[in-house]
């Protein structure tokens, strides 16, 4: 499913090279549940960022679903982000002007799913959530633990090959994290269960011993 | 192309975002809304002062008499012409002239009534002056045919003299004594156009037998049939040569006899009112420029703010021309609307204007010589429509630059902007 090998990529900064990736290889199988665990500074964001063709890398090769990702334009890493990965991000990067429904069913758009149906999809997953009564808020009517869970929602909806999680309860507090954490391991394996194939990558470690 | 998802995507962003909705549509709204009161400003003082132009007959002509300057048929240069009765008769029958009237002008003639008593300017003349300098009899009558031929001693007064003479009183039917010769006031006239009413006006015959002006005229008056300035020009000439021929003069000497021609006069003012409305124009497109400016501020300040936004679009899989087209057609959106509403208010102000001014304007033109300087201040609605494309135009292509610089950037670079 993923296939790196000897991936390398560094940072320029100014007339300083920082080398982040020093020949990373790494071969994830389909189903699989892999969590990434390092120190801060270790490379771990730009991995999941190459993974997640969010980023570029420098040299070695990356085969996604048997095809290589290397050099394809801004519209063809799209509709491939689109159609494979699912993201849940440290800081939520949910939409500020958009209510949770209207963000959940943003990945929808993208697909050309027509508004209703993808608002119906999305109050589905908000359901899942248990956020169906904080559907119509805005982010900023949310907890921290409320917003990371539309951002759940939000990465699952279009059912991609992979979800990529980096830090997801980074910024929330060892309550609402544990919260986070057993919801989706929940809807993991509901999800697994349900015959989809999902690859979840997690960087923080006591999150992972506790869930 | 039209796609009513995506209309309604960029809809829902306008209604979230209203401030960066009102700035952007602010600005074009300003910019057409300055611009409809400008150029309408412009051609509201035009056609003013075109209308205030009407006043005398637009194509009035005085030919008044000079040195020659060019020696002609061996005579010498500097001989002195002098215009007489028979030459007013030689001008009338030019082709393409309307009425004359001849002119014999007393300048400090004396006019006492009671015990007052002023210096004013004497026009003697003939009836068709009325029409040709369009004076307004206030009360009373004009110089007519019969006080020519039966030299009555009739003055017509204008309306300055009136005021210093005979004050509150009625001045139709008194004498005034004019050089000590008592005349009979018959009228009181007023001349439009201009803030005095200096001048009395006398039958051309008395005023020759009483001030020893034999047949000797000053000068002529007259109208022409003439609408373009190349006919005027034809019957310029045609007098000029009639006159040349008279009097044995060149033609070609500008110095023997003066024309005013009021009809190029009046071209060259419009000449003028050209030159108006090109400097209204260029400030017109100053504040269009100021406009753009504008609009291509706020696009670069929201394409910034919405850098993020524009990250996390590309994440969950928008391609860098829907995000472009997401920018633009919002940014079109906003402009068109606002620049329609600017040109509403601006035009419908103007109209406002317009009416108020026909309003107030109305009651009094009666009264006074009804001078306007500012009159009809609309503008040519092609032209507000080409300065409302162009502003979109400008707003689109100062969004597309900065929306495509933020589009083709990689999304994660996008995702850390803050």
């Amino acid at each position: 499913m993923i296939k790196l090998n000897n991936i390398h990529k560094s940072y320029v900064m100014g007339h300083n090279s920082l080398h982040v990736l020093k020949g990373i290889d790494l071969n994830i199988e389909q189903g699989d549940f892999v969590s990434i665990m390092g120190s801060s500074g270790s490379g771990k964001s730009t991995l999941l960022n190459i993974l997640g063709m969010l980023d570029n890398y420098d040299e070695g090769t990356y085969h996604l679903s048997g095809s290589l990702i290397q050099n394809m334009s801004e519209k063809k890493a799209a509709q491939l982000r689109n159609e494979m990965v699912g993201f849940v991000f440290q800081s939520f990067n949910l939409i500020s002007f958009k209510n949770a429904m209207e963000n959940v069913a943003l990945p929808l758009y993208y697909k050309g799913v027509p508004r209703k149906k993808r608002n119906l999809i999305a109050m589905e997953y908000l359901e899942k959530m248990g956020l169906t009564e904080w559907a119509n808020h805005m982010p900023n009517e949310m907890s921290g633990g409320q917003k990371q869970r539309v951002a759940i929602a939000r990465a699952l909806i279009s059912q991609p090959k992979i979800i990529l999680a980096d830090e997801p309860t980074g910024a929330l507090d060892t309550t609402t994290s544990y919260e986070v954490i057993r919801l989706k391991d929940g809807r993991i394996d509901e999800i697994i269960s349900n015959g989809e194939l999902k690859k979840f990558q997690k960087s923080y470690r006591k999150e992972l011993e506790t869930a | 192309m039209f796609d009513i998802d995506k209309w309604q995507e960029i809809f829902a962003t306008i209604k979230k975002n209203k401030m960066r909705t009102f700035l952007t549509g602010f600005s074009v709204a300003w910019g057409i809304f300055m611009l409809m009161i400008l150029l309408g400003s412009g051609n509201g003082l035009s056609n003013g002062v075109a209308s205030n132009f009407m006043n005398d007959a637009v194509n009035a002509m005085w030919i008044w008499t000079g040195k020659t300057t060019i020696a002609y048929e061996g005579m010498k240069t500097g001989r002195n012409i002098q215009f007489h009765n028979q030459d007013q008769e030689l001008v009338q029958k030019v082709a393409g002239v309307g009425v004359t009237s001849g002119r014999y002008f007393m300048s400090n003639t004396r006019y006492s009534f009671g015990k007052e008593s002023g210096d004013y300017s004497t026009v003697t003349c003939h009836p068709q002056l009325l029409e040709v300098e369009n004076l307004q009899i206030k009360s009373g009558r004009f110089i007519n045919q019969i006080d020519i031929q039966q030299n009555r001693k009739v003055v017509v007064i204008g309306n300055d003299i009136k005021e210093a003479l005979f004050k509150d009183m009625e001045a139709v039917g008194e004498y005034v004594n004019v050089n000590r010769i008592p005349f009979k006031v018959v009228g009181v006239c007023s001349e439009p156009g201009s803030t005095k009413s200096r001048n009395a006006y006398m039958p051309l015959s008395t005023a020759q037998m009483v001030f020893n002006g034999s047949n000797r005229l000053h000068s002529l008056a007259l109208t022409m049939n003439a609408n373009t300035l190349e006919e005027s020009k034809a019957v310029e000439e045609q007098i000029r040569n009639a006159l040349s021929r008279q009097h044995k003069f060149d033609p070609k000497d500008e110095s023997a006899i003066g024309i005013n021609n009021k009809l190029e006069n009046y071209i060259q003012t419009m000449k003028i009112f050209q030159a108006i409305t090109i400097f209204i124009w260029i400030i017109g497109i100053g504040t269009l420029i100021a406009g753009i400016v504008g609009v291509s501020n706020i696009m670069l300040i929201v394409v910034k703010e919405r850098t993020k936004e524009i990250g996390i679009r590309k994440a969950l899989g928008a391609s860098p021309s829907s995000v472009i087209g997401l920018v633009l057609l919002e940014s079109i959106m906003i402009t068109t609307v606002a620049g329609y509403i600017g040109l509403v208010l601006g035009t419908g102000l103007m109209e406002i204007i317009n009416y108020i001014m026909v309003q107030s304007a109305s009651p009094s033109a009666g009264s006074e010589q009804g001078d306007t300087l500012f009159l009809n201040p609309t503008v040519d609605f092609s032209i507000a429509v080409s300065a409302t494309l162009l502003l979109i135009v400008a707003g689109a292509i100062a969004g597309y630059i900065p929306a495509k610089r933020a589009a083709s950037i990689k999304p994660i670079v996008a995702l850390r902007d803050e």
